[in-house]
Formats: structure tokens, sequence, C-alpha cells
């Protein structure tokens, strides 16, 4: 028998008068309407029995699109944890399937060999993916084909990840066309899967969209690179033992790696049927979500028909949800759900697609709006009967979607000018202003938040836009309406939003902003992060996330004071190099201001054969790699190289690229390549929130690209030199800002040194300048650096010179003997898997130089 | 490496304990099996299978806390205790892992 966690008594009815309550299915709707009875104080009249054979809690099934296209991670979707069940005395058996219900005895029978009486029972045993009939499904074994997926749960989701990340695997095919089939596509693609589509239909997305919508929507998908063959079928999938390729009917062929199938769901009514209830298309309910055999079991979500109609969207399921908590709770009795109006989004960046209702007139009488632009990808229809709107598709521009919604859901009166349905026309605010919106207007379709909702939890005191989505919900579904919620929020707040504390803290594992961290570390004499840990994080926990970015603090506040702490360390920073793909390292030795010298490149040489060094490869920073070096020889490597380390590893100050400047070229107007070794003598190896990348160029003509650097350099005419600062040209790209000009070379050393103290000392961890430059405001900067605002100017210069007087080389403090046990033994797997090629360099170049 | 049989495995001795610095972790191959040990703060120790489930990433170098061990590749975490991954990878194979006079003993079955 099943043993229930009993709540502590807070004066309840006792156990007996309590119904027992059991729910098949730890879905989107068996979770929900759990807490909507939970709501109406069921707790007090059920003890609630609830059977998932999922082996997890519940969790948001839409975000899967997400996952897998790396918008979101896994443990960010669940929506109940396990402790939620606790709390609310749920009994909750996951990984455990109801094989039956004997509705005369009142029990249900479970796989692990259970049986469960009950007094009130709810279905909520959700769909499966459909799988099309094909050839070659199965391997000889019997097996389903590896490579072969579904698009249903989370293991499906983990299962293609793993699968498509895997460096062999580069193709995939995916059946269907519909909704899932296209962000299946697009998801895998962020994974460098080349992806096909094969959709039966004769347009995408056929059962949302008209033809026209359709054709439109292919060329976007196309021009996202995603193969399409509408009209279609795969017809078999070639192994034996692996997905290989599959063949359509018109006897095209696709080699690939895996195959994809999103062709449409069924509802799971394997329990219902077997155990004697009603079932067409799926489990048939009345309008209290009845089954309309037996009044003590309902049923709710994608596995039931209600008045013929079967729902595969979470909108419905929510209202169905609402009807029958009041139901079986008693508190509205006569509660009735009348179906639903539904509405889809798709889920793809940079494909806009939303539809509701027909796509299509029906009746002459019927009118109809349309605007087509395919070039742009855009396409505008409206459906209107007798002036209400009975369907609208917009593809590539959803600006007028609230409105169209809205009028969609309630039959509300139409513009006499019908285009502006589709536009706005002279000038008003692009979308509907929130503050338009009606106060039941819904704001999130997949968890039902109207506008009154958000804007009372907002009243109420909640004035965060992540604490109101965790309250109401609202955003938490798809994600589409993230930014509605945010304005709503802004709105409701008249101002008055508040950030959420957490985006302040310097690492997420302490909750204090950089200022006060420092103080506190200062006043403390907290030395390790041990210590830091101990003394100031919640309950004195660890957080392995956090401790590089307090290594790097402690080594800016104590500098040469501070202990050598190697626990904190990311394994770059305990050992000196950039760890590889397979576990090896790279060494990139110092070549200041990217000059350097027979002697050196002779060493480097030397060491290049010694070693074995897979790769040598001049860098981005102008400085010469040695790939895939073993840690254990890292020792050995530094000593024969008897140069310091580059700090191509660290977040830090890394390298200073110049040009060649006045000495030898016909443009050059000062001395760059002085000026860059010089900066890079100062700055070497200097701990920072985030990477410094500094450069040098001799002229306007910028070849050392100073104006994408963190400080760039640029002299000008006159012997004066440009000092730019926030500049980047990695992920972000952004032209640097003009800090000041100057008259000599000396200051413009000192000022570039001051600012990265200065940026040193207030930015948040991992904040590159691209990034604190903006947010501080060039201004602010400008008065402190160059006109010594804050009088602290001495204080900074003071700092830099000290970390230049106390700078060491690592590699040359590192010595012949590790520093901790076992400092550089190996780590590497027994079978070592994607490893680097030992003759990469001589592959690349074959013997052509 | 000595082996002693056991009802349901092998327990093999991986040196003094003081082979891994407080925080930190080291591989060890054992029977076979490569196995990433670590020190925790509090002294007491914990045994994963080496090789991260994503794409081989070498666990004896992550970053560790309390709880788990962030793998230095693209920081996938996993439960010291279970070897559960908190961030959706596969999980890691744990080994029962104790201190014998100072030596660490890694039970592999
Ligand atoms: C080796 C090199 C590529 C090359 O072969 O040329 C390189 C290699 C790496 N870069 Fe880079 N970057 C290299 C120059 C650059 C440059 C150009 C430059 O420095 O002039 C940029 C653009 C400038 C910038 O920093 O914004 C650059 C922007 C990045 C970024 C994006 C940073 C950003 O905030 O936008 C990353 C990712 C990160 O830091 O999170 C990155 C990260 C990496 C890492 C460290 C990935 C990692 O975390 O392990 C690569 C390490 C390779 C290795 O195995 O050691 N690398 N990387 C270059 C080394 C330069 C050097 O001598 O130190
Ligand atoms: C990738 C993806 C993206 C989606 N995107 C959207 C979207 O953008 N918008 C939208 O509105 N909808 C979307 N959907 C659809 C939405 O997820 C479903 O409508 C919703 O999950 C249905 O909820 P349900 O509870 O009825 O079924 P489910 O969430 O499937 O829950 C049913 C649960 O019952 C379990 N179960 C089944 N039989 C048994 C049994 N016999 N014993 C025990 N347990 C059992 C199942 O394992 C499952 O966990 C998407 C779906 C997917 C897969
Ligand atoms: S661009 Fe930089 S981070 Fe990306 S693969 Fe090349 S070296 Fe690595
Ligand atoms: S290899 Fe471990 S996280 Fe990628």
């Amino acid at each position: 028998m099943t043993t229930l966690i009993q709540r502590p008594d807070e004066g309840l009815a006792g156990e007996n008068s309590r119904r027992r309550l059991i729910v098949i299915g730890n879905g989107m709707a068996g979770a929900r309407v759990v807490e909507e009875i939970l709501a109406r104080g069921g707790a007090t009249q059920f003890s609630i029995t609830m059977f998932g054979d999922e082996p997890y809690g519940n969790y948001n099934r839409i975000m899967l699109s997400h996952v897998l296209s790396g918008e979101e991670s896994h443990e960010d979707i669940f929506l109940n944890s396990l402790e939620w069940y606790i709390e609310n005395s749920i009994t909750l058996h996951t990984g455990v399937r109801v094989q039956r219900i004997d509705r005369f005895a009142k029990v249900v029978f479970s796989d692990d060999g259970q049986i469960t009486p009950y007094d009130e029972l709810i279905v909520a045993t959700g769909s499966r993916s459909f799988m099309p009939p094909m050839d070659g499904l199965y391997t000889p074994r019997g097996s389903l084909l590896p490579g072969l997926f579904a698009f249903r749960t989370i293991d499906d989701t983990r299962g293609m990840i793993d699968y498509a990340t895997r460096d062999d695997h580069r193709r995939a095919v995916v059946i269907g066309g519909g909704l899932l089939g296209l962000e299946a596509a697009r998801g895998l693609q962020n994974h460098g899967i080349e992806v096909d589509v094969v959709h039966s239909g004769r347009w995408l997305m056929n059962a949302q969209l008209g033809r026209e919508g359709g054709e439109v929507l292919r060329r976007s998908m196309a021009q996202l690179g995603v193969g399409i063959f509408t009209n279609n079928r795969v017809v078999s999938i070639w192994g034996p033992d692996k997905v290989k390729a599959v063949r359509l009917r018109d006897e095209t062929e696709i080699h690939c790696d895996l195959v994809v199938v999103a062709a449409g769901i069924r509802p799971n009514t394997d329990v219902a049927t077997t155990s004697g209830f009603t079932v067409e298309r799926a489990i048939v309910v009345d309008d209290q979500m009845r089954t309309v055999d037996d009044d003590h079991v309902f049923a709710v979500g994608e596995c039931v028909q209600h008045r013929g109609e079967v729902y595969g969207l979470v909108a419905p399921l929510w209202e169905q949800a609402v009807v029958l908590a009041d139901v079986i709770t008693g508190s509205n009795p006569q509660a009735a759900y009348l179906g639903s109006r539904t509405a889809t989004k798709l889920k793809v960046a940079g494909v806009e697609v939303a539809a509701m209702g027909l796509t299509e007139p029906e009746r002459e009488t019927d009118e109809h709006i349309i605007f087509s632009e395919p070039r742009r990808g855009i396409f505008k229809s409206v459906v209107i009967r007798d002036g209400k709107i009975i369907g609208a598709t917009l593809l590539g521009d959803s600006k007028k979607l609230a409105f169209l919604q809205q009028a969609f859901d309630r039959g509300l009166p139409l513009p006499e000018e019908r285009v502006e349905l589709l536009f706005d026309l002279g000038g008003p605010p692009a979308e509907v202003g929130v503050a338009e919106l009606a106060e039941d207007a819904q704001i999130c379709n997949c968890n039902g938040v109207c506008k009154s909702t958000i804007v009372d939890t907002v009243k109420g005191g909640c004035k965060t836009v992540s604490g109101v989505m965790d309250a109401t919900r609202a955003g938490k579904g798809c994600g589409s309406c993230k930014g509605l919620v945010a304005q709503l929020v802004e709105y409701a707040a008249g101002g008055g939003v508040e950030e959420d504390p957490s985006a302040h803290y310097y690492v997420p594992g302490i909750p204090m902003d950089k200022p006060a961290l420092v103080q506190t570390i200062r006043v403390q004499d907290l030395r390790s992060v041990a210590e830091v840990f101990a003394a100031l994080a919640p309950n004195g926990e660890e957080d392995a996330k956090s401790k590089m970015g307090l290594a790097s603090l402690l080594k800016l506040i104590w500098g040469a004071e501070a202990p050598d702490d190697r626990e904190g360390r990311f394994i770059n920073d305990r050992v000196h190099a950039n760890i590889q793909k397979d576990g090896t390292f790279s060494v990139v030795p110092q070549m200041r201001g990217g000059v350097t010298t027979p002697e050196q490149l002779r060493r480097i040489a030397d060491v290049a054969e010694k070693y074995a060094v897979p790769m040598v490869k001049l860098t981005g920073g102008q400085r010469i790699d040695l790939l895939g070096i073993k840690k254990e020889d890292l020792p050995k490597v530094w000593a024969d190289l008897g140069m310091p380390s580059g700090f191509a590893y660290g977040k830090s100050f890394r390298t200073v690229k110049t040009c060649v400047g006045q000495e030898f070229c016909r443009f050059g107007l000062a001395d760059s390549t002085k000026l860059g070794v010089e900066l890079e003598t100062r700055m070497q190896g200097m701990e920072s929130p985030a990477k410094m990348k500094l450069s040098v160029s001799g002229c306007p003509r910028n070849c050392a690209e100073s104006y994408v650097k963190d400080v760039g350099i640029v002299a000008i005419d006159g012997g004066r030199w440009e000092v730019y600062v926030g500049g980047a040209a990695g992920a972000h790209v952004r032209k640097g800002d003009l800090l000041v000009t100057v008259d000599d070379a000396e200051t413009a050393k000192k000022l570039t040194a001051r600012f990265i103290q200065y940026y040193r000392e207030n930015a948040k961890w991992l904040e590159r300048t691209y990034a604190f430059v903006p947010r501080v405001g060039l201004d602010r900067i400008k008065a402190v650096v160059v006109e010594d605002s804050e009088g602290i100017a001495e204080r900074l210069d003071a700092a830099v010179q000290d970390h230049v007087d106390s700078y060491v080389d690592p590699w040359s403090q590192q010595g012949a003997d590790p520093v901790t046990p076992g400092q550089f033994r190996t780590s590497l797997p027994l079978e070592v898997l994607p490893t680097m090629p030992p003759d990469r360099a001589e592959q690349l170049l074959g013997g052509a130089w | 490496m000595s082996g002693t049989g056991l009802a349901a495995g092998v327990a093999y001795s991986c040196g003094p304990v003081e082979a891994i610095p407080y925080g930190e972790g080291r591989a060890f191959a054992v029977g076979g099996h490569q196995v990433a040990v670590f020190r925790k703060r509090d002294g007491t120790l914990r045994a994963l299978s080496a090789v991260c489930p994503h794409k081989g990433g070498p666990i004896a170098d992550g970053q560790i806390d309390n709880k788990v061990v962030l793998c230095p590749l693209h920081l996938n975490a996993f439960e010291l205790d279970t070897g559960c991954s908190t961030t959706g990878a596969a999980p890691l194979r744990i080994y029962p892992v104790y201190l014998e006079d100072g030596e660490i003993v890694v039970f592999v079955s």
C-alpha cells in the first residue's frame, strides 16, 4: 500500500473524513488541476496521490523547444519541485504507470504491482508522439533504431541534444512541418546540425496557416538554412545499426544521422479504454470535465474530447483545470467548460508566426483582408464575419497581435478602416499600449494570466519583473509574452520597478554587491575563498560557481599579500595554461607588443619539437600558441622556453597589440610599438573582472584595431595620442569611446593604467569594459580618471604601481616542483575522447610550403 | 595498488590522502576505472567517474563546493554525493571511497 506523508495536524478534519483523490498523469494538466484544487482549500477535503510515468516532478513541456535550442536549461523548466509535493502532502509516484482502473472496486492498478483505492479520480494522461508508418524503424534485434527521436519529453530532448552534439553527427531530418517540427528543426540547427524538414501537408503549418502564409513561412525558414520538402513523406529509414539516411515518397534520398518525428500527437487513452470508459478520438467528458461513464472519474488535458474537440495546446487545459477544480471541490458545482478558442505562436527566434481561428473565409459574406510581402517574410490576414474577427494570421510582424487576439477572444467591434487591423495608420503607438488593454485581457496565453492579475500583484507590493513572473506565472510558458509582462509591471509600478536584488551580487553565492563585499572583506580581514564563504555565505555554504570570482577579487584587494589560494582557482589558473577540449593545455608565451626575436623563435621551435606539440599557431593577439601540451609536461615546457607567461588563460590583462609605427611605416606619426611594449610590461599578469586586451596604433589608419579594444590608443598628428575605452570586437562589437586626447606617451600610459584600475575596482565579475563603460557612463569615467573628481587618482595610480612592483611571473616562479601535490598530475581519461591530431599543422599545410 | 577481494567488488588503495589538496581533486586509475577523487573542506572524500559524460572533460580538474563539481570544459555540474547532474547532463558514476590509516581507498564493483 502507498504510504501517505502525513501533514502535521493543523486542526484539519481527521484523515478519515478526507476523500482519497488520485490523479493519473503528472504533466501540465495533472499538476495544474491539483494546484487549482489546493487553491480552493482542497487539502482539507482530499488526500492526494499522483502517478506519473516520467521519472521527474512536473515540468513545463512547452519549454522543451527552448531547451533544445539551448535558450533554457533543463533545470529551469521544472514547475513544481519535489518539495512542493511534500509540503502539500501529495504522495507522488514518479516513474510509475497506471495500467488499469477498476471503477467498481474504485482502485487503480499500477505497474509497480500496487493497488491504490480512490474516492475521486482524475485522468490526465496527455498525449504521445504519433509515429507514422515507415520501413526500417527497428534494428534487426527489434529495438528502435538509434538516432530516431520523438519530441515530447525531457528524456527525448536530452537524448536528441546528446546525439546531435556528437562530433560525427551533422545532419538531421525532421518529419513534420508543423509547430513542433519547425521548433525542433531550428533547435537542432543551433547545435550545428544541418536540417531538412519533410512535411506531408502541401505547405508548412497547414493546420494553422493558409497556403499563402505557408509559402511565406517556407521562405523564412529557408532563409534560416532549413531545407523544406512539402507534400512528401518519409517512407523508409536506413540503418541497420543506426540512422544513416531516409528515403522519401518521391524517391529522394537524404543522408542523415538523426531523424526527429514530430508528425502529430495521439491522446493517451489506453488506460481509459482498457477500463471501459467511452473513448472516441479521446476520452469523452461533459462540461464539468466528468467522464460520461462515471461521476467519480474526471479527465483533463490533451487526453480528453469535449464537445467533439481535442486540444493540443495548454491554454484550453488551464480553463478545463479551473472548471474541474470548481466542480470537484464543490466551490462552484455549476461551473461549466464551454470549449476554447485557441491561438498558436511559433517559438522560433527570428520567425514570428501567430495564428488564430480560420485561415480563409468560408462564406461568401465573410470579409478577408490580406497583406503579403513575401520578400520580407511578412504576411497578415484577417477573416471577419458579421463585424467580428473569426480568424487572423500574422507572419513576420506581430505588432498588432495583442489587439487582434483581444478582438478575436471577445468579439470586440472593429475599426471601419479595416486596414487598421493590420497596420497602425497616422502614427499612434506601434503596439497596443498596455494602458489601453482591457483589465481582463489575457497577457500570458500559456498560463492564462490577465492584465488585472499582474497589475494587482504589482500593487500588492511585488515590484520586480522576475517576482511578478514567479507569483503569477505570467511569461513562464512559452516566454513570448515576457516583454509585455515587463511593460505591464513598469506601467503598474508607475516607474517604481525594482530590480531583482541578486542581479547586483558580485558572485551568485554571496548576497552582496561588489562595494559592500570589498568593504566587508577588508574589515573582517578575509584572505582566502574558504574564509569568505565561512563568514559571508548564507549558512557558510560554499558555491563552486562563485569561487573564481572571489579568488580574483581577493587578489585585487590583497595584491601580493594574498595567500596562494589554489582551491579557489579554475584549473587554468592552477596550472597557468588554457585547458583544451581533450584535457591537454595550450601555452602562449608573452610576446610584448607582438615583437619577438630570432632567439625567442628558436626556443619556441625547439620546445615545439621536443614536446611534439601538435600545432603551433599565431594568435589573434599577436603571439605564438603551442597547442596540445600534456599537463605533466607544462613545467618542463616553461623551463625550456624561459619566457614569461602570456596569460592567455586568465581573467586578466592579456596583450597589447601594436603596429610597426613611426620607425618603419611611412604613415606612422609616433612610436606605437614602444608604447605598446611598455604598457604590456607594466600591466602584465594583472587580475581583473574579465580579460583586458589593449592596442596601440601609430596613426588613425588604426592597423592595430585600437577602436575595438578595452583600451585602444591611437597616435594623431601633432605628437598627440587618443585614448579610447570600452571597445570590443568579439562576441560583442562596439567602438570604444574617446576618453581623452593627451600630449605625450607617458600621460597616455598613466591614464590607461588609471582607467584599468578603476575598472578593476568597480566592474562586476565577468563584466568586460564594453559593458562597464556604458553602464557607468563615459562622463563619470572621464571625471574620475581624467579630472580626478573623486580625488582618488593618486590611490589608483599607487595600486597599479603596487602591482608592477610585486608582479612575479607564474612560470618562472613555478620551478620544477609542483606547488601543491599532484599539481600537474594528469586528469585525462583512460580512453581520451576527442584527441588533438598529433600532426595538425602538417595536415593543414601539407608539403606545399 | 593492492586489491582486497570483497563481496561485491574490490577495494583499491590510492595512496596517502595528502596527494589531494583540500578543495581539489585528482584522478586515479583503479581496476580499469578512471576515478576522480575529491577532498572536501571538511576532510571527507568523494569519488566519481573521471570522465565527463558530456564531452569527455577531465572531472578531476573541476572546481568543487560542498555539493557539486563543475566540469572544467563546459561547466556542467554534478552532485558529489550522487553523481547526478544538476545541469541536465547524464550522471557520473559514483564510487564508495573512504580513508583507512591516512590512505585513500576506492571501492570498485
Ligand atoms: C588563441 C586565440 C585564437 C587564435 O588562434 O588566434 C583565442 C582563443 C580563445 N579565445 Fe579568444 N582567442 C584569441 C583572440 C581573441 C580576440 C582577438 C584579440 O585578442 O585581439 C578576441 C576579440 C576581442 C575580445 O576579447 O573581445 C577574442 C574573443 C574571445 C571571446 C569573446 C569575448 C567577449 O566578451 O566578447 C571569448 C569567450 C569568452 O571570453 O568568454 C574567447 C575565448 C577564447 C578561448 C579562451 C576559449 C576558452 O575559454 O578556452 C580560446 C582559447 C584557445 C586555447 O585553447 O587556448 N575569445 N579572442 C586568440 C588568442 C589571443 C592571444 O594571443 O591571447
Ligand atoms: C516541444 C513541445 C512544445 C510545445 N509548445 C507549445 C506551445 O508553444 N504552446 C502550447 O500551448 N502548447 C505547446 N505544447 C503542447 C503542450 O505541452 C501540451 O498541450 C501539454 O503538455 C498537455 O498537457 P497534458 O497534461 O494534457 O499532457 P502531458 O503534459 O503530456 O502530461 C501527461 C503526463 O501523464 C503521463 N502519463 C501518461 N499515461 C500515464 C499512465 N498511464 N500512468 C502514469 N502517468 C501517465 C505522461 O508521461 C505525462 O507525463 C508543446 C509540446 C511540446 C512537446
Ligand atoms: S573563435 Fe575563439 S573561442 Fe571560438 S573556437 Fe575559435 S578560438 Fe575557440
Ligand atoms: S565535457 Fe564536461 S561539461 Fe562538457
